[in-house]
């Protein structure tokens, strides 16, 4: 479990998270919402320990981040996995050294206990003939998948993910939500994700804050949020066309 | 100010490289990697500059020497000077702030922008450690890559007065040994171990601390570039006046 404490965070002038308390449940997956531009990066970064709040408590597992020494802050890192928005693989690595690398930086695994793990979250991921090629030779869907099966290989507590389906087509976004969403429940990982996609939402949000500058405006699970009279959530949710006309035939059918 | 944040940030940087340690069975690796890329792969451009700028330097001394009271084998003692003192050390170095520099900065910078670094540090791996330290330690292979610069400079001095009929082997063999300082050699080899820590920091601070995007990169390669150098010539301004001065 991730306790959030009134967080906040500056750049410079810039407010960017003014000041944010919420709580994300292991076994679940949470979705983080909101335009972008809104701060869903920095709040995830800053829950990673790579911003460091200006002010506010981040606590994992009941213990504040700010009162962990260095080897309780290492040692949760490696509880720890994270997809970045662009994959952050390590180019001068093959596919298979990018998803053994937290085993041999972390685990006294021998070299074929790694390459079997390594072969065990490829397949899950569905990535089975890429093993010796490099993150420059493979598509950016299929490096979202390295990106994952490196997150999940050494068994983390907390999944974070940013942006996990830009830049994919809608039907590998959705296999990849439902991965992540059965990884969750499998390992009662508490699952963190940054999203503007309302396929996800629909899809996987168990629990979703709606960021609006710098704010949480609003939190709920996806059966409420599309029962919510909050204006700035429906116009984030009904920003599609398609949605728009759900929206009015449900508005239609009740009346 | 910003150049004194600059310059702390910089030994900040410094005492993090040292912390913390990568695992040495990973570390050994990016040791290897980082010889082959920094030394290994800047060899060529060495040897070839060495040899014609000797050959220079050679031709250079033999048209200036028009007093018939001055000696032949002044050549072979001027080009041995030149080399071993300034040369090989410092103007190679200045030539690798350009080859290794460039290649430092941008490889951290793309990681950097690329979000590579923070997969590290999100990992529990010190990244200025990882990243920085095989380099400082492959560079300490540097001072052979200066031996290689000083021999063949020599060589190319040699060759160019030998077979540009300025100075007979025999004369310049005689200049090349003539009133011989060892401790030149020291002082040059001790300049060389400085060059070599601030060619592996300074690239590397410029592309760890860079924010942006690919263009920045480059900008960051250049600045890198600019202060790179500007450091190897004071450092070797300072090293002359206290070691020879
Ligand atoms: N390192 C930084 N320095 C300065 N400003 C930043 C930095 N990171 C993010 N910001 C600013 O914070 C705001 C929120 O950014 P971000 O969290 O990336 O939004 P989102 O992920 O929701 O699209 C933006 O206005 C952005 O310019
Ligand atoms: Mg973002």
């Amino acid at each position: 479990m991730i306790e959030v404490d009134n967080l906040r965070k500056s750049f410079g002038d810039t407010q960017v998270l003014k000041g944010i308390t919420t709580t994300f449940e292991s076994g679940k997956t949470n979705l983080i919402i909101g335009q972008s531009g809104s701060g869903k990066t920095v709040f995830l970064k800053s829950l990673l320990g790579l911003h460091t709040p200006d002010d506010g408590t981040i606590s994992y597992s009941g213990k504040p981040y700010s009162e962990m020494d260095i080897d309780e802050r290492v040692g949760l890192r490696q509880k720890i996995g994270m997809v970045f928005q662009g994959s952050a693989l390590f180019d001068s690595m093959t596919v298979e050294e990018n998803v053994m690398f937290p085993l041999r930086m972390f685990t006294k695994m021998s070299k074929s206990e790694r390459q079997d793990r390594a072969d065990m979250v490829l397949k899950r991921v569905n990535l089975v003939n890429a093993h010796k090629r490099f993150p420059a030779e493979i598509s950016g869907g299929m490096q979202k998948r390295v990106a994952i099966a490196r997150a999940i290989v050494n068994r983390p507590k907390y999944l974070f993910c940013d942006e996990p389906n830009s830049g994919l087509d809608p039907k590998t976004a959705i296999v990849i939500d439902n991965l992540v969403n059965e990884i969750t429940k499998e390992f009662e990982i508490t699952t963190v994700i940054n999203t503007h996609d309302m396929n996800s939402v629909m899809e996987i949000g168990e629990k979703i804050v709606f960021l609006r500058k710098g704010l949480k405006e609003w939190e709920g699970s996806n059966k409420e949020i599309f029962k919510t009279d909050n204006e700035a959530v429906t116009d984030f949710v009904y920003s599609s066309d398609l949605f728009k006309k759900v929206r009015q035939m449900y508005i239609e059918e009740r009346n | 100010m910003t150049y004194l944040t600059a310059i702390g940030g910089y030994f900040l940087m410094i005492k993090n490289v040292f912390r913390r340690p990568t695992k040495w069975s990973i570390l050994k690796d990016l040791i290897f990697k980082e010889i082959e890329d920094l030394i290994y792969n800047s060899m060529g451009i060495v040897i070839f500059i060495s040899f014609f700028v000797g050959g220079v330097v050679a031709i250079q001394t033999a048209l200036n020497i028009d007093n018939p009271l001055i000696p032949k084998y002044l050549v072979g003692f001027a080009t041995r000077q030149s080399v071993i003192l300034e040369f090989a050390p410092t103007f190679t170095s200045i030539i690798m702030a350009g080859k290794m520099g460039s290649y430092i900065t941008s490889s951290i910078g793309t990681m950097r922008v690329t979000e590579q670094i923070d997969a590290l540090e999100v990992m529990g791996v010190n990244s200025i450690n990882y990243l920085v330290l095989p380099k400082i330690i492959a560079l300490m292979l540097y001072p052979f890559v200066v031996a290689t610069s000083m021999f063949l400079g020599i060589v190319g001095g040699w060759a160019a007065s030998v077979y540009g009929g300025y100075s007979n082997s025999a004369d310049f063999i005689f200049g090349l040994q003539d009133e011989f300082i060892p401790f030149h050699v020291t002082y040059a080899f001790i300049k060389t171990i400085l060059f070599a820590f601030i060619l592996a920091t300074i690239p590397s601070y410029h592309g760890y601390f860079m924010r942006g995007g690919a263009l920045e990169v480059g900008k960051a390669s250049t600045t890198a570039f600019v202060w790179t150098s500007i450091a190897i010539i004071l450092v070797n301004y300072l090293t002359t006046q206290l070691l020879l001065g």
